[in-house]
């Protein structure tokens, strides 16, 4: 008979050896650089293509994601209809992103399908018209779109909460309105793409089961020309104007059953020495299933069906943002758990088996966000995008290995006082 | 091809092994032949809510997630209509931690009150977030309602009323356990760097000696077959108007259901799709349109939905849906359509299998439909298709008489 009151061996987490799968960098005949990870195990790959067009930059609200949606929409040969045809018919995907540095477009395709795709990927990225049909159908149904949001206070509640803390003026924490979307033209959104999305400005990160001429097919539809043409992009930081107040209730909607609430505060970018710390930090507070806000909110009090800590990854300055949706009647309640467990993480060293479970939990985690091509050049790029290289990741993993618990209380005892905190309360 | 090995318990329990030594993670997946459809009708809800409750500690192992945490892990689980899938990925080093738990909460529960307690309260707010605090967020319950008489997909696997998931009782919990989750209606799936051998011995030596349980047969109430439109109107404090259109088809285990699932892609799926491109992009009727079903074991719901744009009449929204169904069913649709869906579910079918997690849900899956190895026929499934049987199969399926419409009204 086995005795099942007792857990099998494991081997610790943290005496796995994790190793980061190294990353091709090849430059195209313009000078636009590549980046790949190559994998022959499945039949699929990922081409992304990343320019500086993320609203940092724009001038008027919302033109940074709205010229990066439409490009999509119709070039000088094909309609948007044609476009997505093309890309629906090779059964692939072409997503566009737009953040607040970066915008993105994503080709997933089956390999197989790669050649017929470039073409059309060219076109969009290359030769977009912005026709104001185009954008008069996107202004209405993204207006739309809005209106239904703001009936959730989960949506309002993350408006505001990035509101306080950077102003409603910066990048960060600007959001769309309906005026704004009113006040979009065709022109701007076109001098917007002319002047961001250039071949110099251009990154590309591929990765996958990628054909032998790879690198010839990406020179054929990129890199022979200076598309475009040459334009500097300055990036210098912006004024961040928090608000003075600090505890909000809003009343957004008098049936709600639930309220959302959001604690949060500054915090500094991932250049400062504290943010790896703070990672582990933050997952002993709310960055997992077992974490502290877990264990007392929802296992042991059923406030929530979740709730979590996060840490933002913007490049500026970043912010610590606890968020959850509660039951009406006891989001006060909630917000009190809260501050009790930033107080007694300030108070108290957490005991050596917690932040041994935590440092494997974080290790495993690690091990398994590597698996796979798509994942690997997605660590690299962010180490890319932010100049950052392989130490940074190698840094963090001994993070997590060797801090200490008076290192974590200090931390905590930097950074967890309540009065540092915006609360806010959305019903 | 999905390679795989596949042997039984001595007590029943199905073991399905994959492969994949290029990862060093490991994939343990348990799915559970039981979900909101197996209830009963004054105690809805229940199979989820017992999700959570196997997170509440096992007879011989306090805390299930602790263990797991330690040894580098993380799980989750879900609830379907028609079943419940448990999960765990790990280093591989430590696979026997994922058996020694999921053979513990195969054998008993600790069946604690206080868990229960706190589980009944996070369920309750779960169904708060997803489906009354939101815009819209009763509609599948009102759609259910409309579109079955009989059979149990009438209510939300959630729960039909919040009522049944507040009085649950321990008893209760504990029948259901007994009843359902026995090795005898289980299959463990297990993937990654092992070996058949390996998952076999740990397997003996952690399920082997879980009493066997019996297998039960399945008796739910068969929907008859609906004989006229369902209409329901509702007016709600959203914004939009939206109509929500769903049309009864066949099961998952059905021949004609990949023609049924094609038919939704050729008018719903990817931006080039029919409803979109002609509803949305060329008369601006809606701001957004999808078509759509849940791939239920049991016969399922086709379901259109879509918000108007402002202004726009319900009468002559539905008009425009009901030319594009017109359409579908009286036209031979296309060659080049019909490929187009076709690359679609083999490009979705290559991504899904990307993910080894998804590879051992999905041979669970397959297995609890009848058989593991028709993970490997799906595409031949779909590639067989004609423009023919779409055309027959489109004209069943969107019978006025199947119909089942919900008009919903912004009341401001």
């Amino acid at each position: 008979m086995i005795n099942r009151k007792i857990a099998p061996q494991i081997k610790d987490a943290v005496d796995f050896d994790i190793t980061l799968k190294p990353c091709e960098k090849f430059t195209l005949d313009n000078g636009i650089p590549v980046y790949v990870v190559k994998s022959d195990e499945q039949d699929t790959l990922q081409l992304e293509m990343v320019f500086p067009g993320g609203s940092w930059f724009e001038t008027e609200n919302l033109v940074a994601s709205a010229a990066n949606f439409l490009m999509k929409n119709g070039s000088s040969k094909r309609s948007a209809l044609e476009i997505n045809e093309s890309i629906d018919y090779h059964g692939a995907y072409l997503n566009r992103n737009s953040h607040h540095e970066t915008a993105t477009y994503t080709l997933h395709c089956l390999t197989k399908h790669l050649t017929q795709l470039l073409p059309v990927l060219q076109e969009v990225i290359l030769d977009p018209i912005f026709s104001e049909e185009e954008l008069a159908t996107f202004q209405q149904n993204m207006k739309q779109r809005l209106a239904v949001n703001l009936q959730k206070c989960d949506f309002v509640a993350n408006r505001h909460i990035d509101k306080y803390l950077f102003g409603e003026f910066h990048p960060y924490g600007r959001v769309s309105n309906m005026e704004a979307y009113d006040a979009l033209q065709t022109q701007t959104l076109h001098a917007f793409y002319k002047r961001h999305y250039t071949y110099n400005n251009c990154k590309i990160f591929v990765a996958g089961n990628l054909p032998a001429n790879m690198i010839a097919l990406l020179n054929q539809y990129f890199g022979t020309t200076k598309w475009n043409g040459e334009s500097t992009i300055v990036r210098a930081p912006l004024p961040i104007l928090p608000a003075e107040e600090k505890k909000f209730r809003i009343f957004n909607d008098e049936n709600g059953v639930q309220g959302a609430v959001r604690v949060a505060r500054h915090f500094p970018n991932r250049y400062h020495p504290d943010f790896s710390k703070m990672l582990v930090l933050n997952t002993i507070f709310g960055g997992y299933f077992g974490s502290r806000l877990m264990s007392n909110i929802r296992e042991e009090k059923g406030y929530t069906y979740g709730i979590s800590s996060q840490i933002y990854n913007f490049r500026q300055t970043s912010a610590i943002n606890i968020h959850t949706e509660a039951g009406r009647d006891v989001c006060e309640a909630t917000i009190k758990e809260i501050y009790k467990e930033l107080h007694t993480l300030q108070q108290e060293e957490v005991p050596e088996e917690e932040l041994h479970l935590v440092r494997n939990f974080m290790i495993g985690s690690i091990l398994g966000d590597l698996d796979g091509a798509f994942q690997i050049i997605q660590r690299w790029k962010n180490l890319i995008l932010n100049d950052l290289d392989e130490n940074y990741f190698y840094n963090n993993i001994r993070t997590i290995k060797t801090i200490t618990a008076g290192e974590l209380q200090q931390l905590a005892q930097q950074y967890f006082t309540p009065e540092d905190f915006y609360e806010l309360v959305v019903i | 091809m999905i390679h795989y090995n596949k042997f039984t318990l001595a007590n029943g329990l199905r073991v399905i092994v994959h492969e994949d030594h290029t990862t060093p993670m490991a994939v343990v997946n348990v799915m559970y032949d039981v979900g909101a459809r197996d209830e009963d009708p004054n105690k809805t809800g229940f199979a989820h809510l017992f999700e959570h409750l196997m997170f509440g500690g096992s007879v011989n192992i306090p805390d299930y997630d602790e263990p797991l945490q330690m040894a580098g892990g993380e799980n989750n689980a879900f609830t379907t209509s028609d079943l419940t899938n448990y999960y765990i990925t790990l280093p591989a080093e430590n696979i026997e931690t994922a058996f020694w738990l999921e053979s513990d909460r195969m054998l008993s529960l600790a069946f604690d009150e206080k868990s229960l307690d706190v589980q009944r309260k996070v369920v309750s707010e779960e169904f708060k977030e997803h489906y009354i605090n939101k815009p819209y967020g009763d509609v599948w319950h009102k759609m259910r309602d409309l579109a079955y008489s009989t059979h149990p997909y009438k209510w939300m696997t959630i729960g039909k009323d919040l009522s049944h998931i507040e009085d649950a009782k321990l008893e209760d919990v504990k029948a259901f356990f007994f009843k359902y989750y026995r090795p005898v209606n289980a299959i463990l799936v297990v993937g990654g760097p092992v070996t058949p051998e390996q998952v076999k011995t740990l397997a003996e030596k952690w399920f082997g000696d879980i009493p066997s349980g019996e297998k039960l047969p399945r008796k739910l109430p068969v929907e008859p077959k609906q004989t006229a439109a369902h209409k329901l109107e509702v007016k709600a404090s959203v914004p939009l108007d939206a109509l929500y259109k769903c049309y009864h088809m066949p099961g998952r285990v059905e021949k004609q259901y990949y023609a049924v699932d094609l038919i939704s892609d050729i008018l719903g799926g990817g931006a080039s799709s029919r409803l979109n491109q002609v509803l949305v992009k060329e008369k601006k009727l809606f701001s957004n349109i999808d078509c759509y079903h849940f791939g239920t074991l049991d016969a399922g719901l086709l379901t259109i939905e879509g918000k108007l744009v402002k202004g726009v009449k319900m009468k002559d929204a539905e008009k425009a849906v009901q030319i594009e169904i017109d359409k579908i069913q009286q036209e031979i649709i296309p060659e080049r359509e019909l490929q187009k869906v076709k690359n679609r579910v083999e490009s979705m079918l290559a991504f899904e299998d990307m993910e080894l997690l998804n590879r051992a849900n999905n041979l669970a899956f397959y297995e609890l439909m009848g058989d593991a190895e028709l993970m490997n026929k799906e595409f031949s499934n779909y590639e067989a298709i004609t423009t023919e049987d779409l055309h027959r199969e489109a004209q069943q399926l969107f019978d006025e008489k199947n119909s089942n419409t919900i008009y919903y009204y912004a009341d401001k």
